[in-house]
């Protein structure tokens, strides 16, 4: 096994990046995520790749766009601001069938906010957040470890599915030094197979008749009959995808729980060490963490909520957004409770146990 | 028989939907012809932009990106960056260009991108239906300006390529016209050698089309030709902004 190294999380997702075999990033500068394009500045000249510190964040999606367009693995990052510049970029992407990964290490809001830690971005990311009928592929890490992880499973989702995976991170993951362990880097000879996976589609050199393609990228189609196709299309894509691709940890679920708390991220790191402490004292509290956000765990959450479960408590940097997916999926079998901190405050393990034993 | 003039290979068979009388088709036939002569088609990647040219990825026979509304010269950074063993030219008009898209071209233009810009300037926004462009001339009526440009309201047009030529990294820039069969000859040239320097990798290229939309102006196509030499050649000037190749060259 590889040695574990100490490092912050936006530096891990950056490593783990190149690892998977990013070699064209392209992002602007903005806290809490300006580790990320430093180290990509620093490193991507090494390995032969293209780092372009753009004139925006529109610009920045589009030059991925760009870029994915010739079917190479590519990616930009960003924070809550930035993020929502690229939404038009991240529509386009979805009408293109494009594969990109967008990195969002989320701070307070809305507006300029803060710099903290927070989860406002949540409905942003779920329910498209550009214009148009689509969806993104969210994963929500917890850990710098599991940041780091994600990058490879996020190019390869995203190469599968020809769609942008969105990695939804925060401020605290962000900046925070965790031991990381690196998954092996690509070889030149699985980038190159990596590179022929998308001929069928994308730009690359051609060749005269009769093997000339004329290959589009485009999200255009003017006739209502033909677009109806294609959105639909794109419908079987991510029905695909709900059924394939859901992610989520059980912790301490069992049949003795009387509350069940769903939360991600940050939030949940927070909400397992309180969930420890009641143990200690005989009291026994689950959590489901989605770590793909959508697709949500629906299904998952309903099973983990067994009759004997009183409550259900979301928890959320935000001012409750998640929760309207945990009412979703319970249906209203159970009284859903929140507790919640935004501007980017974060709640304490002491703060969510004593909401818990209120609630009790 | 001899064949003296037939459509060129860069360009496919679909017929074009402009309007009667646009000079959209002429420069579409001239980048192909450079692309022909150049022989560049299967090392070619395009990008069209969001314009009455929206749908020029269905005219030029090599791969095509479409993009959103001004970011073509951002699509073609990322292509060329990813592919830079091939070659990208953008299509714009002005609003495309000068309006929604400044920050894009500016700055790829600025980075010296190895790219072809080929910029249609017609005034007015022709798809969407003769709205004020930051080309339009002052007093001249549009459906967003229909008192005619007020430029102590909303400021003179731009010129491009004067813009363009302030940069230190753009390495040929040029604006032509397609009035009349002299200066299409002309804009022919221009183009071609915009295309040769993009073939050598030499640096970002950039070409002005002083360019007419009868449709939008309201007049016969003709009798746009003679306006548009009246009242857009005195503002837009044609001619050389920068070519580095002379002092690289020229010594
Ligand atoms: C973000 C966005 N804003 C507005 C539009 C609508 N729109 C389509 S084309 C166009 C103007 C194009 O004018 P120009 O670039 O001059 O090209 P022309 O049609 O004259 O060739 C506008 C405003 C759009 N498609 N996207
Ligand atoms: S509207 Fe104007 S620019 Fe557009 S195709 Fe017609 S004449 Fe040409
Ligand atoms: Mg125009």
């Amino acid at each position: 096994m590889a040695e574990k190294v100490l490092m912050k999380g936006n530096e891990a997702i950056a490593e783990a990046a190149l690892r998977a075999g990013c070699r064209l990033y392209f992002a602007y500068p903005i806290t809490p995520q300006s580790e990320l394009i430093e180290y990509m500045s620093k490193m991507m000249p090494k390995v032969g790749g293209t780092f372009v510190q753009s004139e925006s964040e529109i610009a920045a999606i589009n030059m991925v766009y760009g870029a994915s367009g010739c079917g190479k693995r590519v990616m930009t990052s960003s924070s809550s601001p930035g993020i929502s510049l690229k939404q038009e970029g991240i529509s386009y992407i979805a009408g293109a069938s494009l594969p990109a990964v967008i990195v969002n290490v989320v701070r307070g809001g809305p507006g300029l906010g803060d710099i903290q830690p927070a989860q406002g971005d949540y409905f942003q990311a779920t329910r498209g957040g550009g214009h148009g009928d689509y969806r993104t592929i969210v994963l929500a890490p917890s850990t710098v470890q599991e940041f780091a992880d994600m990058a490879p499973l996020a190019f390869d989702l995203a190469d599968k599915y020809r769609i942008a995976v969105l990695i939804l991170s925060d401020g605290l993951i962000g900046q925070m030094m965790e031991p990381v362990e690196f998954q092996p880097a690509k070889t030149d000879e699985e980038l190159e197979e990596l590179g022929r996976q998308h001929e069928s589609w994308c730009m690359y050199p051609n060749e005269d008749e009769p093997n000339h393609h004329h290959h589009i990228i485009n999200s255009l189609e003017l006739d209502p009959h033909v677009l109806s196709d294609l959105v639909l299309n794109l419908e079987k894509k991510y029905n695909e995808i709900e059924k394939n691709e859901i992610r989520f940890e059980e912790y301490n679920i069992s049949p003795d729980n009387e509350i069940v708390c769903v939360a991600y991220g940050t939030a949940a790191r927070i909400t397992k060490s309180a969930i420890d402490e009641l143990k200690k004292e005989g009291k026994s509290i689950g959590l489901i963490r989605p770590i793909t956000l959508w697709p949500f765990p629906t299904e998952e959450i309903k099973k983990a909520v067994h009759n004997n479960v009183k409550k259900v408590l979301t928890l959320e940097l935000s001012l409750g957004q998640m929760i309207e997916d945990v009412r979703l999926a319970l249906e209203g079998k159970v009284p859903v409770e929140f507790i919640g901190r935004v501007g980017g405050l974060v709640f304490s393990p002491e703060e969510v146990k004593a909401k818990i034993e209120e609630i009790l | 028989m001899e064949i003296i003039a037939t459509r060129p290979k860069s360009l496919t068979k679909a017929q074009f939907t402009y309007c009667p009388g646009c000079t959209h088709g002429i420069s579409h036939r001239l980048v192909a012809e450079a692309m022909d002569e150049l022989d560049m088609r299967n090392k070619m990647m395009g990008v069209c932009p969001v314009g009455c040219s929206v749908l020029a990825y269905n005219f030029f026979d090599c791969d095509m990106a479409e993009a959103a509304h001004g970011r073509a010269p951002a699509l073609a950074t990322g292509m060329k960056r990813a592919r830079p063993d091939m070659h990208v030219f953008t299509y714009q008009g002005d609003g495309d260009l000068l309006a929604i898209g400044t920050a894009e071209i500016v700055h790829a233009a600025n980075r010296g991108e190895h790219f072809s810009v080929f910029f249609v300037n017609n005034a007015i926004y022709g798809m969407t239906g003769g709205q004020m462009a930051p080309t339009t001339l002052p007093g001249m009526k549009t459906s967003t300006s229909p008192y005619g440009r007020d430029e102590q309201d909303i400021g003179y047009p731009i010129r491009a390529c004067e813009l363009l030529a302030t940069l230190e990294a753009p390495y040929y820039i040029e604006r032509v016209s397609l009035l009349s069969p002299q200066h299409v000859l002309k804009a022919k040239k221009a183009v071609y050698k915009a295309m040769k320097f993009n073939k050598e990798e030499r640096g970002f290229t950039f070409i002005e089309f002083v360019s007419t939309c009868p449709t939008n102006w309201g007049m016969e196509p003709m009798k746009a030709f003679e306006w548009a030499k009246e009242n857009m050649l005195p503002f837009f000037k044609l001619g050389v902004f920068k070519d580095k190749s002379v002092e690289e060259e020229g010594k």
